[in-house]
């Protein structure tokens, strides 16, 4: 059974205090942030029916939203999703030899995972980083001005730091 | 060189916390401002001539005067930032180095508008920024500037920042506040108008970050004097994130007064096309506003310089004009393809419909595949009349501006570059290998010899 810890929930009760009484379904975006980054990356039924829950709303509820915005996982993902920027500014700038280099490099297309469960591309549009581009999000920050040298380094770092 | 007001202190080592900022002269506007009356303040935006930084370009002080005050219910103040047009990152730039600045726009405006909670609704993909905005937050709380009863006048405020979690559709306003209570992003039918029916069925403004953060400098110099600043309805100073095929990318304050072969060219801006190359087009106020062949983007059909300001860069319509938008100045040089650039766009509105328009979700799947199509060499002349009669029914007919927005940059592509479209599909072979190049548009621009 899934659970958030005791520290989470109040994290969760100062969340629903920011509006109105009876209002607590605002917090529904904000708590599947936490869901997805608490269990595994992603949002099961069971994830969503214990908001669900949490929030007094019905499930379907959570599901409409869920599987609105681009940012909740629907499915496992890797422990690092690559999310690269492909829209024009982007293009402009050669995202679009980046995304083939990193298929190549890892042997995956878009929306696929590496065997060993590490890495997940995930091609995305406009994150609002036009200025630094070629781009990608990697978890909470973004990674700018890419080159293939700088893709090598950031898989090599990130393989190394999970052997440890 | 442009005069900077809201970018003046961007520079100082430290400004992103609370010492610095107010030693620099931070939150003096509230200090003014919880003096006068909140109508009066509404008065000094009205002077100032300030528009809406987001985009739709709207008179700030008019949308704040239509506020409805019915006895007994809370009103809200909403910032926007849900930045994600395309080519726009200014509101990032403001919030990651000046967070108090914008803060100390949101107290002013929620005691002008009488907001006593008011969101910050950031993009999801922003996820460190709200870490800063909290911090700033907790600052100016420590220091008096929010909570209960600030600087004694009996007037509450909390600011509360919510991350959005991936969705462009809500950066318009009403889908926005619909995101804020926890559902899907989609627009509502208007009206009734958020001022009248907003947040929780509540009166509510929601303004751009940009916009929120200009009251500072309006109050601190008086509408009068903010007006004086800029040319015609384009007052004040304007952000502008620059990207594409420039020098120097970024974000840079201007005033207005600038032509756009000087913004583009001069060192103290853009600095010029990497590797001396030419020019071939432009957005130049995100990727929604009509994409410009050169010639039509520095000199206007009469003749004229263009200017950065609004009235210039739309001088002539859609027909050989665009706009302002959001300030995303996105620069093609010469080696870039209107075909596969276009495709991109239409790519990312299809992604970003949220569907419930039958125009724009099905009418902007149709344009990703035609131009889809064209640009992998599978297109037929009459694709081009297609697209055209693609994106004319789309625009006009959605509940929200997302529909026009994707019609735009296609209608403006076929508009200007139809040559293009047509080399494509005549040489599907050809256009694999190479691109169509600058053709007619370089005459008469060239290269400046700086």
């Amino acid at each position: 059974m899934k659970q958030f810890s005791a520290e989470q929930l109040n994290q969760v009760q100062a969340i629903i205090a920011r509006y109105p009484e009876g209002k607590q379904k605002s917090a529904l975006i904000p708590l599947l942030h936490l869901a997805q980054e608490t269990f595994g990356g992603w949002l099961d039924t069971e994830t969503m029916d214990y908001i669900a829950a949490l929030l007094t709303i019905k499930p379907i509820e959570v599901y409409e939203v869920a599987s609105f915005y681009s940012m909740f996982h629907m499915k496992p993902v890797g422990k690092h999703v690559f999310e690269v920027c492909q829209t024009g500014p982007c293009m402009l700038n050669g995202s679009d030899e980046i995304i083939a280099y990193i298929k190549e490099k890892l042997g995956i297309e878009a929306g696929q995972t590496t065997a060993d469960g590490l890495f997940t591309l995930k091609p995305v549009e406009c994150l609002g980083a036009c200025g630094y581009a070629p781009m990608m999000q990697l978890g909470k920050h973004y990674k700018e001005f890419l080159t293939k040298e700088k893709v090598d380094q950031i898989i090599e770092e990130l393989r190394t730091a999970s052997k440890h | 060189m442009s005069k900077k007001i809201l970018l003046e202190h961007a520079h100082i080592e430290g400004i992103r916390f609370y010492e610095t900022y107010r030693k620099n002269g931070g939150y003096r506007s509230v200090e003014k401002a919880l003096k006068m009356s909140p109508d009066d303040i509404v008065e000094e935006v009205k002077k100032s001539g300030l528009r809406g930084r987001g985009g739709a370009g709207f008179p700030t002080g008019m949308k704040w005067s239509f506020l409805a005050k019915p006895e007994g219910v809370p009103r809200h103040l909403v910032c926007n930032a849900d930045e994600s047009e395309p080519g726009t990152f200014k509101d990032r730039y403001l919030m990651e180095f000046l967070p108090h600045l914008l803060i100390e726009g949101l107290i002013v405006s929620s005691f002008a508008l009488g907001s006593n909670a008011t969101y910050i609704y950031i993009r999801g993909e922003y996820a460190w920024i709200p870490d800063i905005l909290e911090q700033a937050i907790a600052e100016a709380k420590a220091n008096g500037w929010l909570g209960k009863n600030i600087l004694g006048t009996g007037f509450d405020c909390e600011i509360y920042v919510q991350r959005g979690a991936g969705a462009y559709i809500c950066g318009e306003e009403t889908a926005l506040i619909e995101s804020l209570e926890g559902k899907r992003g989609n627009p509502r039918i208007k009206p009734p108008f958020p001022a009248i029916q907003g947040l929780w069925m509540r009166p509510t403004v929601v303004n751009n970050v940009e916009t929120l953060a200009a009251v500072v400098p309006i109050i601190n110099m008086g509408g009068d004097e903010y007006a004086k600043i800029g040319v015609g309805k384009s007052t004040g100073t304007k952000l502008l994130s620059v990207c594409g095929n420039v020098n120097k990318p970024g974000v840079y304050e201007i005033d207005m007064t600038i032509s756009v072969e000087e913004f583009i060219y001069s060192d103290a801006y853009c600095g010029g096309i990497p590797n001396r190359k030419k020019l071939k087009a432009c957005i130049p106020g995100g990727s929604s506003v009509p994409i410009l062949p050169a010639n039509l983007l520095l000199k206007t059909a009469k003749g004229e310089n263009r200017m950065m300001n609004y009235e210039s860069l739309a001088d002539g319509g859609f027909a050989t004009g665009s706009m302002m938008g959001s300030g995303g100045f996105i620069v093609l040089d010469e080696t870039q393809c209107i075909v596969r650039h276009t495709m991109s766009l239409a790519r990312f509105y299809n992604h970003e419909s949220c569907g419930q328009c039958s125009p724009c979700r099905e009418g902007t799947g149709w344009m990703y595949k035609i131009l889809k199509n064209i640009e992998y060499g599978h297109g037929k002349m009459s694709d081009i009349d297609l697209l055209w009669d693609v994106q004319r029914k789309i625009e006009g007919n959605t509940i929200c501006p997302l529909g026009d927005a994707a019609a735009w940059p296609v209608a403006a592509a076929i508009r200007h570059f139809r040559d293009e479209f047509e080399w494509h599909i005549n040489n599907p072979v050809e256009a694999q290998t190479r691109n169509y190049g600058l053709a007619h548009y370089a005459d008469p621009i060239h290269v400046p010899t700086v």
